[in-house]
């Protein structure tokens, strides 16, 4: 069978450190300066500055793949793997630095929910402008409204102007347009983690109901849980590169395993270079799984060990964990308990228990702590990790909400029959 | 379909715009209808600014100044030229803006991003015709009747749209790289103004210099218009080709280096 995409050696190279949009005068500032330079025959002393090397990065490296029609494919990766790029040249937003891709039949592109919508137009109008946007045809839509409308379950608010729409509404008329779209190849980024779980069913049964239909989907997710319901196949990206590819739940055990293993041991054996001062240095982080994890998921019990040298001698010392996510706020802070120790290697470890964080990237940040009160020393980002999602036993497969995801304990019963009205 | 790295001199791919007529419209459309949204006076601005304008020059430059106004009633005079230079000038200042302000949808979906200036020439003839109604009833009362030129003002819009679109295309594709064209482009349609027949009559250049003068594109579209409506003076020959040759020159370099800048849009903007 031809395959309806064929992706040969695509790599796409990004310029980091420079952007364009610098102020013109900047660059005549720079100009000058180098001259200034020159002039005062000095730029030996500068020749980094003058030259820097070029900082360049390659989002996608040597990437080919085929795609047969009919074929539902994951995409998964970490942040900055080369995924979204991977969407952008397919959807022909940027142009790929080398190799090219052909692919037969109509190509929509969905890499957000409610591209092109406009606050001040109403729900009807920007039914028309995103559907528009999005590449349908007028007719196209004239002939799909009512069904967009009843999908978006908004029809009282049709001629409202979206800016007093609740979220939620505004994301259902979004998703509404995007659901009737009908390309041979359908791209989609992220796009299941919007909307209530009604409705996220909703779109998940649209979704194989496309498939089914016998159309081509490439699917983005950092959701296992929605790719392993939804895809076939799977690719996983990293750093540019194709890592590999195949079946579903092969690649996505594979993913985990290796993520988990990468991130999570520091080793500063040499006391001198080691992070710290004349007081304290750290000697080790570590993160690992507990027994009979082979990743860490949102189940898994975590121990984190530090190991780091004194050079006070009867010092009392304690340490003081930060758990922070990736925006940077603290989840929780615990402290170990003061001790006095001579002049020597400590080590000090928490567990972590299971069931308690959410899914998520996470940094954890440690001070050392001397006579209970007086900070000696803090490192941000000794350890960085990503916990997983774990399978579900329901049909949720948005992002679970909250800092943290406890399990805890629920008493249900059933009182006694009473007549309701 | 195939999907390279394009490279040297691409074709303008003219007809791709043309398929996607319908977002254009749509794109225009929605720049019409929300421009006015939740203001009380509405669509009444279109009228509004260019009669203060034409009120204040002819006070100005009529009354003290006293500038010639080719025979022609001043406040006429001065309105009939300050229609093409308002829908100019805010066309200009529309298209320049236009791919930074659709960032959004730049980065997330594709289509051929030459319908973005476009669109805005397009929603700012709204404005236009709005503003004319008031120049068919300022001739009534001064009772002046068109010529047969009058046929050829569609023309003349449709010149100034070409020079809107042209000086347009090279500003908003250096927006992307460069901010500074958003510092540059409300001073230099002030200035502009000032280097075009709009408060005075071309009579008061001197010949020589009138080829020059004529290097501003807009002198021969509010040239045109002038003549189209009054017939008066028949514009300086030389001087009006100048201006519309150079029009040509803006829009065709400015489409080249709009579609050469095209592919690095969605990295930079």
């Amino acid at each position: 069978m031809r395959p309806i995409i064929t992706i040969e050696n695509l790599s796409k190279k990004y310029q980091l450190g420079q952007t364009h949009t610098d102020m013109l005068s900047e660059k005549i500032g720079n100009s000058l300066r180098s001259i200034i330079r020159g002039i005062r025959g000095n730029n030996l002393l500068h020749n980094n500055q003058k030259f820097p090397l070029k900082n360049e990065i390659w989002a996608l490296k040597d990437v080919s793949l085929d795609i047969h029609e009919g074929e539902v494919i994951g995409i998964i990766g970490r942040n900055g793997a080369g995924k979204s790029t991977l969407l952008k040249i397919l959807s022909r937003i940027t142009e790929p630095t080398t190799g090219r891709v052909t692919f037969e039949g109509r190509v929509s592109s969905l890499l957000e929910v409610g591209t092109g919508f406009h606050q001040e137009l109403t729900g009807r109008e920007n039914i028309f402008l995103n559907g528009a946007i999005l590449g349908m045809t007028r007719a196209e839509i004239n002939r799909k409204f009512d069904e967009i409308v009843a999908f978006s379950e908004i029809e009282k608010f049709l001629d409202t102007p979206v800016k007093r729409y609740s979220s939620g509404m505004y994301v259902r008329l979004a998703f509404a347009v995007a659901a009737h779209l009908e390309p041979e190849i359908l791209i989609l980024d992220e796009v299941l983690a919007v909307g209530d779980a009604a409705f996220q069913k909703k779109c998940l049964g649209k979704m194989q109901a496309v498939s089914a239909s016998g159309r081509t989907v490439l699917f983005v997710s950092h959701n296992m849980t929605a790719i392993r319901e939804l895809c076939k196949r799977t690719i996983w990206l990293d750093g540019g590169c194709l890592i590999n590819s195949g079946d579903t739940d092969e690649i996505v055990t594979q993913y985990l395993h290796e993520n988990t293993r990468s991130v999570n041991e520091q080793i500063w054996p040499d006391l001198d270079t080691a992070p710290g001062n004349d007081k304290v240095r750290l000697r080790r982080a570590c993160l690992s799984p507990g027994e009979g994890s082979a990743y860490l998921s949102v189940h898994t019990p975590l121990k984190v060990e530090f190991e780091y040298w004194n050079a006070i001698p009867g010092a009392e010392l304690n340490i003081s964990l930060y758990l922070n996510n990736l925006e940077g706020t603290c989840v929780f802070n615990s402290d170990s308990s003061p001790r006095v120790y001579p002049v020597g290697i400590i080590r000090e470890a928490c567990n972590i228990p299971g069931d308690l964080l959410n899914d998520g990237t996470y940094r954890i940040a440690i001070m050392i702590v001397k006579d209970r009160f007086h900070g000696i020393y803090k490192l941000d980002d000794v350890l960085v990790f990503d916990v997983q999602d774990a399978e579900r036993e329901c049909d949720y497969y948005g992002k679970w909400e909250g800092m943290v995801r406890p399990k805890l304990d629920w008493t249900s019963e059933y009182i006694r029959h009473s007549e309701i009205c | 379909m195939v999907i390279t790295p394009s490279t040297g001199w691409i074709s303008l791919n003219i007809r791709e715009v043309w398929a996607y007529r319908e977002l254009l419209g749509l794109l225009a459309w929605r720049d019409v209808s929300v421009r006015y949204k939740q203001s009380i006076v509405g669509i009444g601005w279109a009228i509004i600014q260019p009669v203060m304008t034409m009120i204040i020059f002819t006070i100005i430059f009529g009354k003290f100044a006293k500038l010639p106004s080719d025979g022609i009633p001043y406040p006429v005079f001065t309105y009939c030229a300050l229609l093409p230079w308002n829908y100019f000038a805010r066309s200009l200042g529309d298209s320049s803006d236009s791919l930074v302000g659709s960032s959004h949808l730049i980065t997330k979906v594709y289509f051929p991003r030459l319908i973005l200036p476009i669109s805005k020439v397009f929603a700012g003839l709204i404005d236009l015709s709005i503003a004319f109604i008031i120049l068919i009833g300022l001739m009534v009362w001064y009772r002046i009747v068109p010529t047969a030129g009058i046929l050829l003002l569609p023309v003349f819009i449709f010149v100034a749209m070409l020079a809107a679109l042209g000086v347009g295309f090279w500003f908003t594709a250096l927006n992307v790289l460069y901010r500074d064209v958003k510092f540059v482009v409300p001073f230099l349609i002030q200035f502009w103004m000032y280097a075009s027949p709009v408060a005075y009559s071309t009579s008061i250049i001197p010949d020589k210099w009138k080829w020059i003068y004529g290097l501003n594109p807009m002198v021969g579209v509010v040239e045109g218009f002038r003549w189209a409506l009054f017939g008066k003076t028949a514009p300086n020959v030389s001087m009006f080709l100048i201006s519309i040759s150079i029009i040509f020159v803006m829009l065709i370099t400015g489409l080249y280096y709009f579609k050469r800048m095209e592919k690095t849009f969605a990295d930079i903007i």
